[in-house]
């Protein structure tokens, strides 16, 4: 239901676009003021959001330590995850952020006769994520071109390395086929798994469908009779970015729905668990070291409290404890 | 209470399946064996905690105060403001899933929202309703639904169905960790007089008398001096063991259970012959009598009054430094919060041991040592004379508790203390131990009898790696550094593998040490000592020698 | 707000990596730049549609290759019936001699990096006699 909700969102969005551009006016809004908004907002709604996190503190050290600490000297501290400095702290948060290395650590358990609880190896959730995010991000930084003149060698070197195989025309990129696989699988692991149905918010499907369409529509106007010139593209991408909008007529309809899935995503983005692509440098367990014993961490709102102090513990139990002969500081009868 | 007890073969059965399609709908069920008891009001209120009253929570009517929305809602609008965790982890979950499978909860009872990401949601869902603009908008669409009394009563069930034992935070992608969030909904649910009495209590008699069990001073040194005696019968030795002595070198602060409870007790008694052997300036505290600290189960600031007392003491007794006995959360606490809290231990000397001259420089503001590396490091030095056959009527393997290994790394230095004391040492599965070490079920306050059925379910991951290498190796002997451990593992042994004991780790090197001067045929128990009982030939001529250096 | 210097120095280059082509084609762009195709020194019609050609151009090229090369075919029929060689080097360039201001002016700004010339050889500019033929 939740997905056939997210579904049907994004299939109204994209018939809305395809019908609205015909039109100037649609092409006008989809082509140029929604992504005007949708960059605005996005980038605004993601800075405050940080911002947001930031203007609470973090009150207590609360690391969660995978690794082996450090103590005595011959023990040989675990660094990476239970950082004893901040260079730990960095590996870690790289090794979590590049390479997602807690969801490596991923199993599956099964309850077996016996009982027996066993607990496989479960790498797919991990392998799929890696891929979708990784093919995201190359796929990301290859549409610099469109968008920059000239265009920097590293680009070319990052596009010319996805399109390594030299299979089809134009080149097929390895991470349009991996970024399909993964979204696939990303979405199957939801509907098909029981747990993972029953957990899952439309808010967990939308993204993969928005992503999926721009993703679709990105590989029909690049291998398909659908393609679109892409000159024409660049022009409006230059355009967009140096405050020059422009809207070449030779753009159709599915250029239109590619730009406006990444619109969605943009706008959905800082409402959304999308956030996590910020709040994953913000995570309390991961980016602090386990040095708790060594550094005194700070609490800005550190309250008074109410405490039950030796002198009064005492005057309650002054008796008692001088009848067992333990030490006491007031000794009630030598006043 | 006296509820028929479950059988093992009927909770073996756990089926992950979850019910219907929408956990919003589904109903609380308060069931006997399921949930605590709730706080006593006399030592509510002693604790001054709001909305006091007489209430169950298999009442229908929990007799909310009239105003309870509004105290909810902004005491998570107050919570979001003071915790970045809490902020953090109720907008960044991407439902992947990985933490389902990872509660001890989840995979004993299979109940859905013991699932740590549906744990969440139960509070997150409220939050997204109140304080985000796609809930406010698209209300359950977005995951959001209005705070009920139904949902309260969810809260109270499923709150205390978690021993915030941090396992799911391990392999979250973001480390978003389910203690933090239990935590909150805990602190929430007492603001409006939702405590249970296995937290309150315990609370309400340490800050009391020092320490949960309620136990006064004069008790207090009743038991130090019985366990003197008890340990004289035992080793022909009479250690000394004081109590708040000014000057001492050190502080020893142990968990209560340690001398009222068993197993516990025997390993007071290893504590109380090491530190006789190696001749320890050192002291016990009435007031400070309790390591542990079920303010961490309640909230923050009861956290902070219980905890004050130790650094309080340290300063008025003078010690150097502190050491810390063999317990899971109290460690959490002095190793994550002591210092934040009620630091800075400025008037604490950097702690060195004073038997080998090393400095601990892991805990050179704190100043307090664990006594794992304390005894690693004696070991290490050759301070200790063990001897290994003593505990070979024991094949152990190690439950490595929640709080030390998930809050503190604590991994190596119990083991090297097994391995340099016992001969038999097997390891459970690598899934089960160390950072992925499973809960016993009982921990964070909700080890109670009424709650009997969800603590075997709960325990039922860590009691079927232990019959594994019952099963493959052996194993008849679980060692633990927790008190909680200690308390709940044997029952949760008896359940599940009866075949297992529980002890700690200064209780096996208790046994394994040879001391100056000794004359035991019996470990601590006052069972048969290996190797003492029948060769007396060989062994007493080997005590005899070191009894000659004395 | 709480760790203020990592936090505005994670949002300075989050916006940095998202604002790329803003600051960089201010800082070195060309954004007049726009491809400008040389005009064809001879022939009426080119063997398509120019729309077909502009964002095609690469199909019929792949087609004729592998007709060629693999059929043995060399004879190409266009859509108004005119038969040609097929071959880059004899037909296309031909007529759009001068690869630097036809073949590059898209392929440079599109970042494209066509493999004909891994085999066939590049004109010298200008004049179709010159060319030195490739198969």
């Amino acid at each position: 239901m939740r997905a056939l909700f997210s579904l049907f969102a994004v299939a109204v969005i994209i018939v809305v676009v395809v019908l609205a551009v015909t039109t100037d006016a649609g092409r006008l809004f989809f082509g140029t003021i929604l992504p005007y908004a949708a960059i605005a907002i996005f980038l605004v709604g993601m800075v405050y959001r940080v911002i947001d996190w930031a203007r609470s503190p973090v009150p207590f050290k609360i690391t969660t330590t995978s690794g082996q600490q450090r103590s005595l000297p011959w023990i040989r501290n675990s660094n990476l995850e239970s950082p004893r400095n901040k260079w730990g702290v960095l590996g870690r948060m790289l090794l979590e952020v590049l390479f997602f290395r807690s969801l490596f650590r991923n199993t599956k358990a099964d309850l077996k006769d016996g009982p027996r609880l066993v607990y496989g190896d479960a790498k797919w959730l991990w392998l799929a994520g890696l891929i979708f995010h990784w093919s995201f991000l190359i796929i990301f930084i290859r549409h610099f071109k469109f968008f920059v003149e000239p265009v920097p060698g590293w680009v070319m070197m990052i596009q010319n390395l996805d399109g390594f195989f030299q299979v089809g025309l134009p080149i097929f990129y390895i991470t349009d086929g991996l970024i399909l696989a993964a979204l696939t699988f990303l979405f199957l692991r939801r509907v098909l798994i029981p747990q993972m149905r029953y957990i899952s918010l439309a808010g967990d499907y939308f993204p993969l469908f928005v992503i999926g369409g721009l993703v679709i529509s990105g590989m029909i106007m690049r291998y398909t009779p659908l393609r679109v010139d892409i000159t024409d593209a660049k022009l409006m991408g230059v355009g967009l970015v140096t405050l020059d909008p422009v809207l070449p007529e030779g753009l159709g309809a599915i250029f239109f729905v590619h730009l406006t899935m990444l619109t969605v995503l943009l706008l959905y983005f800082p409402f959304s668990k999308l956030t996590h692509m910020a709040g994953v440098f913000m995570s309390p367990t991961r980016n602090q070291a386990n040095d708790n014993r060594v550094r005194r961490h700070i609490n800005p709102w550190n309250p008074e409290v109410k405490v039950h102090t030796y002198e009064e513990w005492e005057d309650e139990f002054r008796e008692v404890m001088k009848a067992a002969d333990m030490p006491l500081e007031k000794d009630t009868e030598s006043k | 209470m006296a509820e028929s007890k479950p059988k093992p073969e009927i909770l073996a059965k756990v089926d992950y399946q979850p019910p219907g399609d929408d956990w919003m709908e589904l109903p609380v069920e308060i069931r006997p064996g399921t949930f605590n008891y709730a706080a006593n009001p006399a030592n509510a209120k002693y604790l001054d905690l709001p909305h006091v009253r007489k209430w169950q929570p298999t009442d229908d009517d929990w007799q909310l105060p009239e105003n309870w929305q509004e105290i909810i809602l902004e005491g998570l609008h107050d919570r979001l403001k003071k915790y970045r965790s809490l902020k953090v982890f109720m907008d960044i979950c991407v439902r992947c899933g990985a933490c389902a499978d990872k509660c001890h909860f989840f995979l004993g009872s299979g109940d859905p929202k013991n699932m740590p990401v549906l744990r969440a949601e139960l509070l997150r869902s409220v939050y997204r309703r109140d304080f985000t603009t796609a809930g406010k908008i698209l209300g359950k669409l977005a995951g959001a639904r209005p705070l009920t009394p139904e949902i309260i009563k969810e809260w109270f069930l499923y709150f205390y169905q978690c021993t915030e034992c941090r396992r799911c935070s391990v392999f979250c992608p973001y480390g978003i960790d389910t203690a933090e969030i239990t935590m909150m909904g805990r602190e929430l649910l007492n603001s409006i007089g939702l405590g249970i009495d296995w937290i309150t209590t315990p609370a309400a008699n340490c800050f009391r008398t020092g320490n949960h069990l309620g136990i006064q001073p004069h008790g207090f040194k009743d038991s130090i001096d019985f366990a003197v005696e008890e340990l004289e019968e035992i080793t022909g030795i009479k250690v000394d063991a004081p109590i708040n002595k000014k000057g001492a070198e050190i502080l020893f602060v142990s968990p209560s259970a340690d001398y009222f409870a068993s197993p516990h007790y025997y390993t007071l008694l290893g504590y109380l012959a090491l530190f006789h052997e190696i001749g320890l300036d050192y002291t016990w505290s009435a007031y400070a009598s309790e390591g542990g600290n079920f303010g961490l189960f309640h909230s923050a600031d009861m956290m902070k009054r219980l905890n004050a007392k130790i650094y309080a003491e340290a300063k008025r007794l003078g010690v150097k430094w502190i050491l810390g006995g063999e317990c899971g959360h109290m460690w959490r606490v002095l190793h994550q919060y002591m210092d934040t809290m009620n630091g800075p231990a400025d008037f604490l000397d950097q702690p060195v041991s004073p038997i080998t001259g090393t400095r601990f420089d892991h805990a050179s503001s704190t100043k307090m040592v664990h006594i794992c590396e304390f005894t690693a490091d004696l070991i290490a030095n050759g301070k200790l004379k063990l001897d290994k056959r003593r505990n070979d009527n024991v094949n152990v393997t190690f439950h490595d508790s929640c709080n030390p290994a998930r809050a503190m790394g604590l991994f190596d230095e119990p083991r090297y203390c097994i391995e340099h004391a016992c001969n038999h040492f097997n390891e459970m599965p690598e899934n089960t131990i160390k950072e992925q070490t499973f809960c016993c079920g009982s921990g964070s306050g909700i080890g109670t009898d009424e709650n009997f059925e969800m603590r075997m379910r709960g325990g039922f991951p860590r009691a079927n790696a232990v019959k594994y290498v019952h099963d493959k190796h052996g194993v008849n002997m679980l060692a633990c550094i927790c008190a909680i451990d200690k308390a709940t593992l044997p029952p949760l042994m008896e359940f599940w593998v009866p075949e297992v004991d529980v002890c700690g780790i200064h209780e096996l090197i208790g046994n394994a040490m040879i001391m100056k001067g000794e004359k035991r045929t019996t470990d601590l128990r006052g069972e048969p000592l290996p190797g003492m009982e029948e060769s007396d030939a060989d062994e007493s001529g080997e005590v005899k020698e070191v009894s000659e250096d004395v | 707000m709480y760790d203020a210097g990592k936090v505005i120095l994670g949002v300075v280059l989050f916006l940095a990596i998202l604002l790329f082509p803003v600051w960089y084609n201010l800082a070195k762009g060309q954004t007049d730049a726009e491809p400008e195709l040389a005009e064809p020194v001879k022939g009426e019609t080119c063997v398509a549609p120019t729309d077909y050609m502009r964002s095609n151009h690469m199909d019929l090229l792949d087609d004729w290759r592998d007709r060629v090369v693999r059929d043995g075919e060399r004879i190409y029929v266009d859509f108004t019936g005119n038969k040609h060689e097929m071959s880059l080097s004899n037909t296309c360039l031909d007529c759009h001699a001068d690869k630097a201001k036809f073949c590059d002016e898209c392929h440079t700004f599109m970042a494209v990096e066509p493999y004909c010339w891994d085999c066939h050889i590049i004109p010298e500019a200008t004049t179709a006699g010159e060319v030195t033929h490739g198969t």
